[in-house]
């Protein structure tokens, strides 16, 4: 039987990392990821989980460890969130390099400075390049499923990368909610033992990461590339294999809400993207065909969903909890580059919002729709980028 | 102390590696792997031995060997026991193989962290003095008045003591080696894989192009190193110091042999005045005087 249950985010991706049967933890805190490492302290010391637990000096060392440990055939998980991430940055690049499949929790927070504890996507974007799959969780049920599904997913031979399942610090990583836990038997059923094709085994050496000249470089980078590809074709399938066993699906790459009728939508990441259905049903009861659509996975981007998105619709309202400095929010600019060679596009507005933890009511994502569909009748976008509630 | 019959007769370092002729890292690496025999597993980080291995497809490891950043032999190594811990698996050695660079300096946090977490493995620095890799840029490592390419006219400061600063964390095993006393090295790391804990071992191996010396005198130059006293042999085992054989009877100073004669080998020492030979005689006898009080308490 499953179990419901209350629980914040830091917890509910603790017990997905106990319930993945992860071997070794490394990890560092930092608020707000902190309460997370501190169940699986909690649930190693009880002897709930049969797990190495490693409490490194840095983040740096976090995922040095994880990178050791993977290489070493034992599934692995640690968490983060901002300077962490920016820290271990060097190491995301080898972990995908390495080709490891390391699950890692990001409890989003802004970068400082000035410090700021509170939540936006600043710190986990800042690492789009380095090879990780990137999801966005909307919920703490989201949470636990995509921290199963990814090690589903990363753990496919035909992936072999390590991915992040992000979630906003605060807002989610420290909000209880309901969350529905399978049982252990049938997450096990689902996520098999980790059986890497290759690891640090001394009746079979081999040397992993040695240098490599020019003439094959380009072939491992050609592999990474064609592992996302992999990913952006698996993500979907395994979403729908899970909720065929366990209930649940998050839309596999993008979770459309009311799209397909749908005038203008609603394009956000994480909670925004929960929020951003108040809004499609609010406007939905004043005749306006609003829909909403969450991209919930970053790295593979979800091009071909975009493309069928704008279909029919002919206003896309981008919400970014993130700016790309000298450009705009990075999700606006990944919508626009993938609509470029289809003609009759819809006309984009973006807006930034909801940095550093301010918030981003209904109120505000109605006014940012009231807004487009202004632009949409004067056939015009007036601010191609607007900062929500500026106070400058 | 070991003998020459306990010695492998295996070869776990291949030929057709990279290395500079005369290279004193490869003799240490051969020494080590002949040592801690088969069932041994390398992190190596950034250093002299990301570009001695060979390049892919090739290795000169017949040993796995997990390559990794600059800073992290300590972290990586750290992940690797975990790793074997939660699989069972107890008889595999776990080394960090790092210059001196990755130790005394970019890599020291993560050393640090991983001794005072008391995690198995043994940590062996071996110190070419100086960035040997990116072309021989002055390390914490680099001994006063040594030219780098980066301290043209000679190093200003001494020696970073990470020997002393890895006994500060009450590791079980700490020691000093040289490439010239092979069977005192070769007891150290068998030593050393038969104990839990932390094990760190720092090996000076001389380095033609760096040092500027003819390359067949690599052995040589250790040896005078030991001779004179500027690279003193010793281990501390739970705590306690004792000088390694090689080095016991240097502490009557009478007995070591001047400086000068290793000095005057190297090229990264040819335009050291009276001053500086003065100022590198006060440090080691400085070093020795502390030597000497750890020797003789009880």
């Amino acid at each position: 039987m499953s179990k419901i249950t209350v629980e914040t985010g830091n917890r509910v991706a603790a017990l997905a990392c106990k319930a993945a049967r992860v071997k070794v933890v490394p990890a560092y805190p930092i608020t707000p990821q902190t309460t997370l490492m501190e169940h699986i302290a909690e649930f190693v010391e009880k002897g709930e989980m049969d797990t190495e637990y490693i409490k490194v000096e840095s983040e740096h060392s976090a995922m040095a460890a994880c990178i050791g440990a993977a290489a070493s055939g034992a599934r692995t998980f640690t968490a983060t969130s901002a300077h962490g991430l920016a820290l271990m940055h060097e190491m995301l690049h080898w972990a995908s390099g390495a080709r490891l499949p390391i699950v890692m929790a990001v409890a989003n927070r802004a970068m400082g400075p000035p410090w700021n504890i509170w939540a936006d996507f600043s710190d986990s974007l800042s690492q789009r390049d380095t090879g990780w799959i990137q999801f966005y969780c909307a919920d703490n049920q989201e949470i636990f499923d995509t921290i199963i599904e990814a090690y589903k997913l990363c753990e496919d031979k035909r992936v072999f990368l390590p991915a992040m399942v992000c979630y906003e610090g605060f807002i989610l990583s420290h909000t209880s909610m309901p969350v529905k836990l399978p049982v252990q038997k049938e997450i096990d059923g689902f996520l098999p033992p980790y059986d890497p094709p290759w690891m640090l085994d001394v009746d079979n050496p081999i040397t992993h990461g040695n240098l490599v000249f020019p003439e094959w470089y380009m072939e491992f980078r050609y592999l990474m590339q064609e592992a996302m590809e992999n990913a952006r074709r698996l993500i979907p399938e395994i979403d729908r294999e899970y909720k065929k066993q366990f209930g649940f699906a998050h839309g596999g790459l993008v979770e459309k809400y009311k799209c397909e009728d749908a005038d203008l939508i609603i394009l956000s990441m994480g909670t925004i993207g929960s929020e951003a259905k108040i809004v499609v049903d609010n406007l939905r009861k004043r005749g306006n065909l609003v829909g909403a659509a969450r991209v919930r996975v970053f790295r593979p981007f979800p091009k071909q969903e975009i493309l069928n998105l704008a279909k029919d619709a002919q206003m896309f309202t981008i919400i970014d909890r993130q700016i790309s400095y000298g450009m705009e929010g990075p999700l606006h600019t990944e919508v626009k580059a993938s609509l470029y060679s289809d003609k009759g596009s819809p006309l984009t507005a973006g807006f930034v919002a909801g940095l550093g933890g301010r918030d981003v009511t209904f109120h505000d994502i109605e006014k940012m729709v009231h807004k487009s569909f202004k632009y949409l009748q004067s056939g015009k976008v007036e601010n191609e980028v607007e900062w929500v509630g500026l106070r400058v | 102390m070991a003998t020459l019959k306990e010695l492998s007769k295996e070869e776990y370092w291949l030929s057709g590696n990279s290395a500079c002729p005369g290279c004193g890292a490869t003799v240490a690496v051969r020494l080590v792997q002949k040592a801690l025999g088969p069932r041994t597993v390398f992190v190596v980080p950034a250093c002299c031995t990301s570009v001695i291995q060979g390049a892919f497809p090739f290795s000169a490891f017949a040993a796995p060997c997990l390559n990794i950043a600059f800073e992290a032999a300590g972290a990586a190594a750290s992940g690797v026991v975990a790793a074997y811990e939660a699989r069972g698996l107890k008889d595999v050695t776990v080394v960090a193989w790092a210059g001196d660079g990755g130790t005394a300096d970019i890599g020291l946090q993560s050393l640090s962290g991983a001794a005072e977490r008391g995690t198995t493995f043994i940590y062996i620095c071996y110190d070419n003095e100086a960035y040997g890799n990116t072309g021989f840029q002055r390390s914490g490592s680099s001994p006063y008045g040594s030219k780098t390419t980066t301290t043209p006219i000679g190093k200003k400061e001494h020696k970073k003591d990470v020997p002393m600063i890895m006994a500060a964390h009450r590791i079980p095993y700490v020691a000093t080696a040289s490439i010239s006393h092979p069977l005192d090295f070769v007891s150290k790391l068998k030593k050393a894989k038969n104990m839990m804990g932390t094990k760190y071992i720092q090996v000076l191996t001389p380095c033609p192009p760096g040092w500027r010396f003819s390359t067949e005198k690599t052995i040589e130059m250790g040896r005078l190193a030991v001779q004179t006293g500027i690279w003193p042999l010793f281990e501390i085992e739970h705590e306690k110091f004792k000088l390694s054989p090689p080095s016991t009877a240097l502490i009557d100073k009478t007995k070591r042999k001047p400086v000068e004669e290793y000095l005057k080998l190297q090229g990264r020492f040819s335009q050291l005045t009276e001053e500086d030979i003065r100022e590198l005689k006060l440090w080691i006898n400085d070093t020795w005087e502390k030597y000497k009080r750890l020797q003789l308490s009880p």
